[in-house]
């Protein structure tokens, strides 16, 4: 049973926002209610008239429509061919169908061009792209699965203004998120899932965030903060003028590296900012040697690795937390005990010589499940039937098992809850107690102004700002990554300070 | 992270186990429904091909069954059914990692050929000869599937484009060199090579009527090296997690590329064990008339035999016995085609049935999870314990 006695109401015209551990039930809720999956008892209600929603196409048709987190748009087509795909029906493809889109658009303040090339558009406008499909569709009721994952502060604030405008309609949205900051900022009413069943219904005015987190995860939480340095003086990682250009769909040879450098010490977490899409996903990349640079070097203590295969990278020290760990972390279709072999095949106690050694690997998977808390019933489960978080705590555990010198955390507790996030980060915080270099990627900059010792900002793939995590706010380092300021950032002043920043090593 | 702590296991409840052993007893059940499954499908859909065509089925599957259980008839489905399964398995070593080798048949028969030419020109003395035609026939059909493997890193073409151009390039290989003059000689209507000597024979069993050819331990050889490769071995890990996810074994650090050639390798290697058993244990030449098709039979059993090796084992087994009962039915005045049609059926029937039976497992798999945990939440929030003592370890 995923789900149990959930008892949701959501008023007509109210941004409704639904917090709660992954793993607890959200997705499934969210799914009954999206026609995708049958109830086995309960009714849904919609007007005060039951509803039986046997898939989306029915939901759909009743004015509820779903945005999905991951953006399901065809990168090669229009706006245009991407909202109509599927609903030809309704206004045809040619004008009428144009002329809607401008009519919603300029109703509900998004914005959106029907000519444009979807590749062409960034993050924030896909996303006006997504919730315009649904409201093309009719859509009265919009459910936003984790909308701000991806996004900026600006670009959040650009989305709750859109909210506001969609409520003020009369439209209704339900609002998935684990950014308890912002769901207590734009919603009306918060609804709080713990474990397949609703614990709370809570107004935003009066609670704060950190009660709203106690709520979800049933018990008193630490804060991401670190703030006693645990930076020694040995250097660990230097990557010096590492360069990479990349042929993208057009046939166009870009830079997406240009002369990246940085050098990470032990006990030393260094956060890099940026919108996604800058380059972060290629310096990863880089340093795990799945892409080769151009040119450049890659030091890992003291040993040259520009050349090095992955395999090689990661039997010399580096461990890796990838950003999707859907398609680089897991077999999805396998069970644990041989996602906890993935990546560590050469290593014990995953194989002795060339041979497996399952017994080996199946009983440290038995000690990292117990030892991380992921939760499942038992080893030879695939991965796929465990939640998000579950899947990332035994992704943490696996590359903490094998004592790394080098961790590359890519987004490390995206859609994850918030009792594993807790975790994820005491785990990073203890190991670089040890001396643990981190090359921290994230989109929450709290959680990269929380753990990082060092911030540098990546914009259009160059590093082109740094920033004392101790001083910097989530706003500064918002307008940093929109390349409105380079240099050195100082919270009491925006102004640039280059001659800090250029040259490589900012330290 | 580590100080020791209790396992989860130590304290999970008995409803928790409950639900355990049911979990385990589904996963039995799904493992028995699927062939099951496709079976009677097969069963069901043959019989209405057979009515449709205005013939009694059950008449049909007596026949076959009568015919099938002559010891004459037994000895021919094992001796057909031997290179049907190293097919197979030449087949099953690119599914397991994605890759669609339909060069099969070119690949074994370019290698017999090319055992056939130097064994008729050679003679080792006992086993060497044998060793030595059975090494060329894997290298060369190694090298005609490696080309693939190569085109497929260095140049970005589809294997199976290449794999089946190169078939029609064998092919033309082959008819170049066996002619009059060439490689070959002339024996009425029938070109082939020189025979091959006496020390090139393998043994076969003393069965009565007929002998079970000795090629059939190679089959079981090759079958649990297989086995021990794929399941065992680092190597077999690394190209099932190719196959399971291409950018997570990249992450992982596997070289895709590297492991592309080298199953393709493999592929080939296993290919080229295809003809041995009819050049080393029947014909002693390769002709003209030398058996076509048996790499495509092979794609079939793959399938059918889920590309495990004791299914493949049952997959090439059922074929060899569809095909001996099925020309039965021809004298029996049923259409030849038919037994053709109930083969394209059966391995529908099981593509469809263990997809089918994997994905409702996975939901089911899904589902239980979640009642699990949703048990241990309950028990956890009841005592007040289950929750709270992992706490610790989390906040640190």
């Amino acid at each position: 049973m995923a789900n149990h006695d959930i008892h949701l109401t959501v008023r007509r015209g109210t941004v409704h926002a639904l917090c709660g551990e992954n793993g607890a039930g959200k997705s499934t809720l969210m799914k009954i209610l999206y026609g995708m999956q049958k109830p086995d008892e309960g009714t849904i209600a919609l007007d005060g008239e039951q509803v039986a929603l046997h898939s989306p196409g029915d939901a759909i048709a009743r004015g509820i429509g779903m945005v999905h987190q991951h953006f399901m748009l065809a990168d090669n087509l229009t706006v245009l061919e991407n909202t109509v795909l599927g609903a030809e029906k309704l206004h045809g493809i040619g004008a009428g169908a144009r002329a809607k889109i401008r009519e919603i658009s300029d109703a509900y303040g998004l914005n959106v061009r029907p000519d444009v090339l979807v590749e062409d558009l960034g993050v924030a406008d896909r996303q006006r792209v997504e919730i315009l499909k649904v409201l093309y569709r009719g859509a009265r009721t919009l459910i936003l699965d984790e909308p701000t994952a991806v996004l900026v502060p600006q670009e959040v604030d650009a989305l709750f203004d859109n909210l506001r405008e969609l409520k003020s309609e009369g439209l209704t949205v339900i609002f998935i998120s684990h950014k308890l900051g912002e769901v207590l900022s734009v919603a009306d009413d918060i609804t709080v899932i713990r474990r397949g069943t609703t614990v709370a219904s809570v107004e935003p005015a009066g609670t704060t965030p950190k009660q709203l987190a106690e709520l979800m995860v049933g018990s008193e939480l630490p804060s991401p903060e670190t703030r006693e340095s645990t930076v020694r003086d040995e250097e660990l990682l230097r990557v010096d003028d590492v360069r990479l250009s990349a042929t993208d769909s057009d046939g166009v040879v870009r830079t997406v590296l240009d002369g990246i450098s940085f050098t990470i010490r032990k006990g030393e977490v260094l956060g890099v900012a940026g919108v996604e899409g800058n380059g972060q996903a290629e310096l990863v990349e880089a340093v795990m040697g799945i892409r080769t640079p151009d040119g450049g070097t890659i030091t890992l203590d003291g040993t040259d690795l520009s050349r090095s295969s992955t395999r090689a990278r990661r039997e010399g020290g580096i461990g890796y937390i990838p950003e999707d760990r859907h398609r680089h972390g897991l077999l999805l279709d396998a069970p644990l005990w041989e996602n906890r072999i993935l990546g560590h095949v050469t290593e014990r106690p995953n194989s002795k010589g060339r041979l497996l050694d399952l017994a080996g690997a199946r009983k440290d998977t038995e000690r990292i499940v117990a030892e991380y808390d992921v939760r499942t019933p038992g080893i030879e489960v695939t991965a796929a039937s465990l939640s998000g978080g579950n899947q990332q705590k035994l992704i943490v555990g696996r590359e903490m098992s094998h004592h790394p010198k080098l961790l590359i955390a890519a987004h490390p507790t995206r859609g994850v809850d918030v009792g594993a996030q807790a975790q994820i980060w005491e785990q990073i915080r203890a190991a670089r107690r040890e001396g643990l270099a981190v090359l921290l990627i994230s989109a929450d900059l709290d959680e990269l102004i929380g753990l990082s010792d060092t911030l540098r900002v990546m914009y259009r793939g160059r590093l082109v700002a740094d920033a004392d995590p101790a001083v910097i706010t989530p706003e500064e380092l918002g307008s940093a990554m929109t390349g409105a300021a380079s240099g050195h950032l100082s919270a009491s002043d925006d102004s640039v300070d280059t001659a800090a920043a250029q040259g490589g090593d900012a330290q | 992270m580590s100080t020791s702590t209790p396992t989860p296991t130590a304290k999970k409840p008995a409803a928790v186990d409950a639900i355990a052993r049911s979990a385990a007893r589904d996963k039995v059940l799904l493992g028995v429904a699927a062939p099951v499954l496709a079976i009677v499908a097969a069963i069901v859909i043959s019989s209405l091909v057979f009515l449709a065509s205005g013939e009694n089925p059950f008449r049909a599957y007596g026949i076959m069954a009568d015919y099938g259980h002559y010891s004459d008839s037994q000895v021919w489905i094992v001796n057909k059914a031997v290179p049907y399964y190293l097919s197979a398995l030449a087949v099953a070593v690119g599914f397991r990692m994605n890759l669609f080798n339909i060069g099969v048949d070119g690949q074994y028969r370019l290698a017999a050929f090319a055992a056939a030419a130097v064994g008729g020109a050679v003679a080792l003395p006992g086993a060497l000869q044998i060793i030595l035609l059975i090494v060329i026939a894997m290298l060369v059909g190694a090298i005609w599937s490696g080309i693939a493997g190569l085109l497929k890193t260095t140049r970005g073409v589809s294997e199976v484009i290449t794999t089946i151009m190169l078939n029609s390039i064998a092919a033309s290989v082959i008819g170049y060199f066996l002619q009059d003059g060439r490689l070959a000689i002339k024996d009425g209507n029938l070109l082939h090579t020189k025979f091959l000597p006496e020390s090139s024979h393998f043994f076969s069993f003393p069965t009565h009527p007929k002998p079970v050819e000795g090629f059939v331990v190679v089959a079981v050889l090759a079958g649990a090296v297989y086995w021990f490769l794929i399941n065992r071995t680092r190597f077999g890990f690394d190209l099932r997690a190719v196959g399971a996810s291409e950018p997570a074994a990249e992450a992982s650090g596997v070289s895709v590329k590297r492991m592309v050639v080298i199953s393709m390798l493999l592929s080939g290697a296993a290919a080229g064990l295809v003809g041995m058993p009819t050049l080393l244990g029947e014909s002693f030449q390769y002709g003209t008339d030398f058996p076509a098709g048996i790499g495509f039979t092979g794609i079939a059993i793959a399938l059918l035999g889920r590309n495990h090796p004791a299914g493949m084992a049952f997959g090439a087994l059922l074929w060899a016995f569809l095909d001996r009962t099925g020309s039965r039915l021809e004298f029996e005045g049923y259409a030849q085609e038919i037994v053709g049609v109930i083969q394209g059926v059966i391995v529908l029937c099981v593509v469809i049935a263990y997809e089918v039976v994997r994905r409702y497992g996975l939901r089911l798999q899904q589902r239980k999870v979640g009642e699990e945990l949703a048990a241990l939440a309950r028990t956890g929030d009841g005592t007040g314990s289950a929750d709270n003592s992992d706490k610790p370890e989390v906040t640190a």
